[in-house]
C-alpha cells in the first residue's frame, strides 16, 4: 500500500511537471505551424524588410514594427538599466542592511502593479507631459520608452542586487583593509565580482520589455511607421498582434502569427543569452 | 625603542557585550608583537581596531583611544582611507581579490594614485620578492591570483599590503589553513621585514609566536592578561593564567 502512494505520488508529479512544458511546447508548435508556411510564402526577405503593412492590400512588411520593438526596448534600456543598477549599488553598497531590506520588496511590487494601470497613468500623466513640453502627440516612442523603462526596475534591481550581495564579503574587506574607499571597493571588486549577474537582469529587463504589450499600445500611438524623432507615435510587435488579432482572418491572420514567430524567436534569444551569463556567474565561483 | 601604537584605557561593545576590556599597553616599532589567547578572547576584535576594519561592521562602540605615532585614530576627523593605507592587514583566510597576480599586489599603489608603469613593476618584484612569492609567479603574473594554492595565496596577500609600502602590518592567524612550508616562508618574511615595519601577528599557535614575536601579549575573555617580551612569556610568566595557556592546559 505504501509502495503504490509512493508511485502514485510521482506519477501525479510528473504529469503536473510534463503538463507545464508541454503547454510550452505546444504554444510554441502552434505558432510555428501558423506562422513559419506564412513566412516562407510571403517571402522571409518581403516580410522581415518591407515597410508596407497593408493588410486589405494583401501586403504584410513588418519592417516598422521591427524597428518599433527595437527603438522602445532600446529607449527602455536607457531609461531603466541605469536607474536600476545605481539604485541596486546604492542599495546593496550604501545603505544599511536593516533598511535595504524593507526597500527591495517594496521595489518588487513595483512588478506587481498590472500593466494597465502602467498604461493608464501614461495616458493620462505622461502624454499630456510630452505633449506640452515636447510637442507632438504625446502617445509616442519616448513615453513607451519611459513607461516600460519603469516596468523594467524590479527585474534590474532585483537581480543585481542578489547578485552583488552573493560576492563574498572577505573581498569587500580585502579591499578596504587596502585603503580602498567605498565607491573604489565598488566599482573595482564588487561590480567586477558581479558583472555577469548585473548583465542577465539587463537582459531580462530586456525581454520584459520586447514582450509588453498592453502598457505599450496604450502609451505608443500604434501608427505605423518608421520612427524619426523619439516623440513620433509607433506600433510595436506586440501590439500589432493584439490591436489586428480581433478582425483578422486568412492571410492577414497568418501574418500576426508570423509577428509572434519573430517575437518568439528574439526572446527566445534574449532568455538564451541572459542563461549563458548567470551560468557564467555560477561557475566561476 | 620608538612607540608606535599606545592603546589607552581601550573598551570595545559589540551590540553593547564588552568585547575587549580597558586595555592599555604600547606597541613597539619596528618589531613583532605576537597576540596569542583562546578563541574569542577579543584577539581578532583588538587586531582590527587597529586599523578600524570594525568600522565595516554596526552595532559597535568603542571606548577609551588608540593612538597611532602619537595621533588619536578614533577622533572624529581622522581620515580611516589613509588609516588602512598605513596600518595594513592579512587576513586568516587568504582571499586575493577577483583578479591577476600584478593586478593583485598594484591594488593598493594605484589606489594611491601610483600610474608609472615602470614603478609599478617594480613594486610587484619588490613586494613579491619580500613576501617569498616572486620566484614561484614571476612567469605568470597576468594569471588569476585565484588559480595560487592557499600558501601562495597568503603569500600574495602579503604582498599587496607590502606593495602599499605601509608603517604597520597587521595579521589575522595568517598562517591557520596553511602547510608547515608556507608557514615557514611567512614567517621567514615576517623575521626580515620587521626592519622595516612594525608587525603585529595574531596566532593561534603559541609556537608560531615563540618562533617569530619578539614581544607577546596574552588576552583571556577580553582582557589583557600579560604582556612582556617572548622569552619572558614562554620560559617565566608571571601569571598563572598565562602558563597555564602555554603549557597546554586550557585553550
Amino acid at each position: 500500500m505504501k509502495l503504490f502512494g509512493e508511485k502514485a505520488v510521482r506519477r501525479i508529479l510528473m504529469v503536473t511537471a510534463f503538463s507545464a512544458l508541454s503547454g510550452l511546447l505546444l504554444i510554441a508548435l502552434f505558432i510555428l505551424n501558423e506562422g513559419l508556411p506564412f513566412i516562407f510564402k510571403y517571402g522571409i526577405k518581403e516580410f522581415l524588410f518591407s515597410s508596407d503593412w497593408y493588410p486589405h492590400l494583401g501586403k504584410f512588411g513588418i519592417y516598422p514594427m521591427i524597428v518599433a520593438s527595437l527603438w522602445v526596448t532600446l529607449g527602455a534600456m536607457i531609461v531603466g538599466a541605469p536607474l536600476g543598477v545605481f539604485g541596486a549599488i546604492f542599495l546593496s553598497e550604501y545603505t544599511p542592511r536593516p533598511v535595504m531590506k524593507i526597500i527591495k520588496p517594496t521595489i518588487e511590487l513595483l512588478a506587481a502593479i498590472p500593466s494597465v494601470v502602467y498604461g493608464f497613468i501614461g495616458v493620462m500623466v505622461l502624454a499630456p507631459i510630452i505633449r506640452a513640453n515636447f510637442g507632438g502627440p504625446g502617445l509616442s516612442l519616448l513615453a513607451a520608452s519611459i513607461i516600460l523603462g519603469i516596468m523594467i526596475l524590479p527585474t534590474v534591481i532585483s537581480i543585481s542586487i542578489d547578485s552583488i550581495l552573493a560576492v563574498p564579503q572577505s573581498y569587500r574587506e580585502g579591499s578596504y583593509a587596502l585603503g580602498a574607499t567605498t565607491w573604489q571597493t565598488t566599482h573595482m571588486v564588487t561590480i567586477k565580482a558581479s558583472k555577469s549577474g548585473i548583465i542577465a537582469s539587463i537582459i531580462l529587463g530586456l525581454g520584459r520589455a520586447i514582450g509588453e504589450t498592453m502598457a505599450v499600445i496604450m502609451v505608443a500611438g500604434n501608427s505605423v511607421n518608421i520612427p524619426n524623432t523619439p516623440l513620433d507615435s509607433v506600433r510595436t510587435l506586440t501590439a500589432n498582434i493584439a490591436l489586428e488579432m480581433s478582425y483578422a482572418t486568412g492571410m492577414h491572420r497568418q501574418a500576426l502569427f508570423a509577428t509572434g514567430v519573430v517575437l518568439l524567436i528574439v526572446i527566445i534569444i534574449l532568455n538564451s543569452l541572459a542563461s549563458v551569463a548567470i551560468r557564467k556567474r555560477m561557475v566561476k565561483r | 625603542m620608538k612607540t608606535k601604537f599606545q592603546i589607552k584605557d581601550f573598551s570595545f561593545y559589540f551590540n553593547e557585550e564588552k568585547v575587549l576590556k580597558n586595555i592599555n599597553f604600547e606597541i613597539e616599532a619596528n618589531s613583532i608583537l605576537g597576540i596569542i589567547g583562546p578563541a574569542g578572547s577579543g584577539k581578532t576584535t583588538f587586531l582590527r581596531s587597529l586599523n578600524r576594519m570594525n568600522d565595516l561592521e554596526s552595532g559597535y562602540r568603542i571606548e577609551g583611544n588608540i593612538l597611532l605615532d602619537g595621533i588619536d585614530i578614533y577622533k572624529p576627523e581622522y581620515d580611516v582611507v589613509e588609516l588602512r593605507k598605513k596600518v595594513g592587514m592579512v587576513f586568516a583566510m587568504p582571499v586575493p581579490l577577483p583578479m591577476s597576480i600584478y593586478e593583485n599586489v598594484v591594488y593598493g599603489p594605484r589606489l594611491s594614485g601610483v600610474q608609472d608603469k615602470k614603478r609599478l613593476d617594480e613594486l610587484v618584484e619588490k613586494s613579491l620578492s619580500s613576501a617569498y612569492l616572486w620566484e614561484e609567479v614571476k612567469d605568470r603574473l597576468h594569471t588569476s591570483g585565484m588559480r595560487l594554492s592557499g600558501g601562495q595565496q597568503q603569500r600574495l596577500c602579503l604582498a599587496r599590503v607590502l606593495a602599499m609600502e605601509p608603517e604597520a602590518i597587521l595579521l589575522d592567524e595568517p598562517s591557520s589553513g596553511l602547510d608547515p612550508i608556507s608557514t615557514a616562508k611567512i614567517e621567514d618574511a615576517l623575521t626580515v621585514l620587521k626592519k622595516s615595519y612594525t608587525i603585529i601577528l595574531v596566532t593561534n599557535n603559541t609556537k608560531q609566536a615563540a618562533r617569530v614575536a619578539d614581544n607577546t601579549a596574552f588576552f583571556l575573555m577580553g582582557e589583557l592578561i600579560e604582556l612582556g617580551t617572548t622569552s619572558q612569556i614562554f620560559t617565566s610568566p608571571v601569571k598563572t593564567q598565562t602558563d597555564d595557556y602555554i603549557t597546554g592546559r586550557f585553550g
